[in-house]
């Protein structure tokens, strides 16, 4: 193995004024340019499309200008990081800079770092914020349905807030796994010291941030009206706050593909020796499956919003269907998108959950093959499935019985992945740690999640369930369910390496059954209200089910305060508390937990030879009676 | 810490869960189709309902032993497999089972299959089960249909009746124990016409004709919604329809035509599909 000469950091010169540190590429310097940037394409687009379309005159709307303004405040915000310094510098001739990774301290969290630990605490920090966004959205949207008809905020508003909060949730957190945890440890778990491409590492995380920004920026151009699938033709008739919509999804879009790029060239190219497919870990393995889908299905997304921001501006009929465009193509390229989004979202889970369940079973992973057939077939199959989503729209209604078998067939390695769990548990020693609870209620939670999916994959059943509270229900067990609690899983195990502090343990199980019992209150009776025919995104509902609206609201309140219980213990825990984790607190085989933290800059000394996978829990059958000598302390 | 005596103390698991699962399943699973298949949504108004009460309750059946299956296990697990408390002692270290894998590949297989056979079947036998199958649908019932075209706009739905002269109501009303066929469109956005109560979703999509069949054998009211996202007013796009009997709906089809003719005789005459107002595109 070669060995790259470690990157030895230089000190600041302590006691560097402020105002000096503050200058140079950060964020201070992007959110300067990322302005500057937004009025020169604002005042550009005015100059455009002020003269050349009648369309748009008499009216406050300027697609074009907010569109431009958008494009060039991104471009501004990614130089004023300093993004452009590499290329510049290398075209110019002149030896690039790796400061980036050489610098120290806290300021290295606030601009491009290419050190994956740093972006994976970044992603951290920056998805928990918007994931806070999106969550208070969810309260306001239940304290509108406290009431029947509109009285907290107005029907606009609502579809708004009911269009931020999914939009928010399926764009953010489609990194809310692979951002922080796949970023920080994938590298460690394969013995790496970085990952394939850092800058781009870092570029994924500052286009979602930017991303998000652009998103809540929609409350000041009168918000969309689409919920988070952006349908034509009424994307088309949207104002200007679907523009915000746009620019979001086709930056988290590009996000997400360069994620995967990454990923993908990472876990191929950059495994230490003897960590063959067959030792690598299960979550390495999830992450691969999940950056295949990011790949191949983000650029769809992308381009089926440069076609509906092109119908926008410049009065293109993609989706128009008067000007010999179709609302069906709009359909098919998001679905074709969006239903391995849904994939993207829970495969991370399955890795985790499959990652945690040795540690605290004292035992090696059951059916590892299993497991792996489980999450490929997923993601290959996710290709084929999406038309269930439009079964009652009339589209090839003669492909329904196809997507109907695909869609079930999907069941299938979804079932791998609860017996490798099933199996993991069989005769285990479990402790029931945090990590441990948050896993076992995915078990819970993707089972009522895929029990639900047989309802709304039957195109029949489908009929009545299409649209309705009960598909609601269905995604956010699958999703909230699935990956919500799996992220906590992630968070409770892993942040004790990232920053070597331990989270308070009480707080913690408080925070974990209020939010797994309020989680339940909240959404089984929505598979009820769906039923008796409450729809998506109305906030206006029949007088009958007024009650059953209520004690679903005040439920999800009660949600809303276990996550506040989280926040707090994080607060406390690493601001105040700070108790020094321990070396190995799970007593994990894995590797991220057999290396020094705080990780040094390069994770290894020496790249790491793997002779076995990170599994090896539990007493030998053939040698029966015996303990492991490394089991234990 | 003492060392664990292999299976010699442990109980027989298997048999013990298998059994308790087997109860559970013999138990539970003709109770929920009992308790809960009556009460099934969305009620037995339409044929088309009547089926799909039937589909959920298959289902439903079918998900009750996988429920408990599942859940049980999570119990049994929670309580048997557990740490000693202050101990630290290893699981046994089985990594797989090819039986148990083949004999859950085979099974879930098996339901699968015969989920999508089951669902075919009654999506074809039902005539596409009351949801929207597109212009040209795979099967159509026999005998004679009432074509009633659905339209839905910002944000309300209208109705013609194109064999009554193309007549235009703003309230549904069909007649009990005839097949209907429902002609669903758009004038401008995506909407879904819904009536749980008939069974009834289909999409309305602008310059599409989708086409759903429903036959109404009771009479009665009935709730319709817009179940599209379609802007500002979507919230309150719902309205109410009537099944009468096809005397009653004759009386009131012809009472229709004297009230709404005027109005009719000011729209474009009865198409499948509208073109909507121009648009300055494609030029």
């Amino acid at each position: 193995m070669t060995t790259t000469t470690a990157a030895v950091s230089t000190p600041q010169p302590a006691g560097r004024p402020l105002w000096r540190r503050l200058i140079g590429f950060n964020l201070l310097a992007a959110v300067i340019l990322g302005v500057g940037g937004y009025y020169l394409g604002w005042f550009i687009g005015h100059q455009i499309s002020g003269k050349s379309f009648a369309y748009q005159e008499n009216s406050s709307e300027n697609d074009v200008a907010l569109l431009l303004a958008y494009v060039f405040g991104v471009v501004g915000f990614l130089i004023g990081l300093g993004f452009a310094n590499y290329p510049v510098s290398r075209m110019l001739g002149r030896p690039a800079s790796l400061r980036e990774k050489e610098e120290e301290g806290v300021g290295r969290y606030f601009g491009l770092c290419t050190d994956h630990k740093v972006v994976g605490i970044q992603y951290l920090l920056g998805i928990g914020l918007f994931f806070f966004i999106g969550g208070v959205n969810a309260m306001l949207i239940r304290t509108e349905l406290l009431h029947q008809t509109p009285q907290f905020v107005g029907p606009g508003q609502y579809i708004s807030l009911v269009g931020m909060h999914g939009t928010m949730m399926m764009g953010m957190m489609t990194s809310g796994i692979l951002g922080p945890f796949a970023n920080y440890f994938v590298p460690i778990l394969i013995g790496a010291r970085r990952m394939a491409f850092p800058r781009i590492e870092a570029l994924t995380f500052w286009l979602l941030m930017a991303a998000g920004f652009i998103l809540t920026s929609t409350i000041f151009f009168g918000g969309f009206p689409t919920g988070w699938t952006g349908y034509e033709p009424l994307n088309d008739q949207a104002v200007m706050g679907m523009d915000s919509y746009i620019i979001f999804f086709a930056l988290v879009g590009l996000s997400m593909c360069l994620l995967g790029l990454n990923m993908l060239a990472t876990i191929i190219t950059m495994r230490a020796p003897g960590l063959t497919w067959s030792r690598l870990p299960i979550f390495v393995w999830s992450v691969l499956a999940t950056a295949v889908l990011m790949v191949l299905a983000a650029p769809m997304l992308v381009a089926t919003l440069i076609m509906a921001a092109l119908d926008r501006t410049i009065d293109t009929s993609f989706f128009i269907p008067g000007g010999g465009g179709s609302s069906y193509l709009f359909e098919n390229l998001f679905w074709f998108f969006g239903h391995p989004e849904v994939y993207i979202l829970a495969l991370p889970g399955f890795g985790i959950v499959l990652e945690l369940l040795p540690v605290f079973t004292r035992k090696p992973l059951w059916g590892y093959r299993l497991a792996i057939s489980g999450m490929l077939g997923v993601s290959l199959l996710s290709f084929f499935v999406w038309q269930h989503h439009l079964f009652v729209s009339g589209i090839n209604a003669d492909l329904r019985p196809f997507y109907m078998l695909s869609t079930e067939i999907i069941s299938i390695p979804t079932g791998f992945i609860f017996l490798c769990a099933m199996g993991t548990l069989w005769k285990a020693r479990s402790t029931l740690s945090v990590p441990m609870l948050f896993c076992l209620a995915w078990v819970f939670n993707f089972l009522i999640g895929g029990l639900s999916g047989v309802f709304v994959s039957d195109a029949p059943s489908d009929t009545g369930t299409h649209g309705s509270f009960f598909t609601m229900a269905h995604f956010h067990y699958t999703i909230m369910g699935g990956l919500i609690f799996t992220f906590f899983a992630a968070i409770y195990y892993w942040v004790p390496k990232m920053t070597g502090l331990r989270f308070n343990e009480r707080l913690a199980k408080l925070h974990f059954w209020l939010m797994f019992i309020a989680f339940n209150a909240t959404f089984m009776p929505l598979f009820a209200l769906g039923l008796k025919g409450q729809p998506r995104r109305v906030s206006e509902y029949a007088s009958n089910l007024h009650a059953l609206n209520v004690w679903v609201s005040i439920s999800a309140f009660v949600l809303g305060i276990s996550m506040l219980i989280f926040i707090v213990n994080t607060v406390y825990s690493m601001i105040f508390a700070r108790v020094a984790a321990e070396q190995n607190p799970w007593r994990s085989k894995s590797i991220e937990w057999q290396i020094p933290h705080p990780v040094p800059v390069n994770n290894f000394e020496q790249i790491p030879v793997f002779d076995s996978d990170p599994y090896d829990y539990g007493v030998p059958l053939t040698v029966a009676g015996t303990q492991p000598a490394s089991a234990g302390t | 810490m003492s060392s664990r005596s292999e299976p010699v103390a442990e109980p027989n698991h298997a048999r013990r869960f298998g059994l308790i699962w087997l109860a559970a399943t013999v138990v539970a699973t003709p109770l929920v189709i009992l308790l809960i298949g009556p009460i099934m949504p969305p009620g037995k108004a339409t044929e088309q309902a009547a089926g799909q009460v039937t589909d959920n309750t298959v289902l439903l059946g079918m998900a009750t032993p996988v429920l408990l299956l599942v859940v049980l296990y999570l119990a049994y697990a929670m309580i048997c497999f557990r740490q000693p408390k202050g101990a630290v002692l290893e699981g046994p270290a089985i990594r797989g089972d090819a039986r148990v894998q083949t004999t859950w590949l085979i099974v879930t297989s098996a339901l699968v299959l015969s989920l999508a056979v089951y669902g075919t079947l009654r999506l074809l036998s039902d005539d596409g089960a009351g949801s929207g199958s597109g212009p040209t649908p795979l099967t159509t019932p026999k005998g004679p249909k009432l074509p009633v075209q659905v339209i839905g706009q910002q944000w309300a739905f209208t109705y013609r009746y194109p064999t009554y002269g193309g007549v235009e109501v703003p309230h549904l009303v069909i007649p009990k124990g005839k097949m209907i066929e429902l002609h669903v469109t758009s004038l401008d956005v995506i909407h879904s016409f819904w009536s749980r109560q008939l069974g009834v979703k289909a999409d309305a999509n602008p310059q599409v004709d989708n086409i759903a069949f429903v036959e109404a054998n009771r009479v009665g009211a009935f709730d319709v919604r817009c179940a599209e996202l379609c802007g500002l007013w979507h919230g309150e796009m719902f309205d109410h329809g009537r099944v009468v009997t096809p005397a009653e709906f004759e009386t009131w089809i012809h009472q229709a035509q004297v009230t709404y003719g005027p109005a009719t005789k000011a729209l474009p005459p009865y198409s499948t599909t509208y073109l909507p107002e121009p648009t300055r595109r494609g030029g």
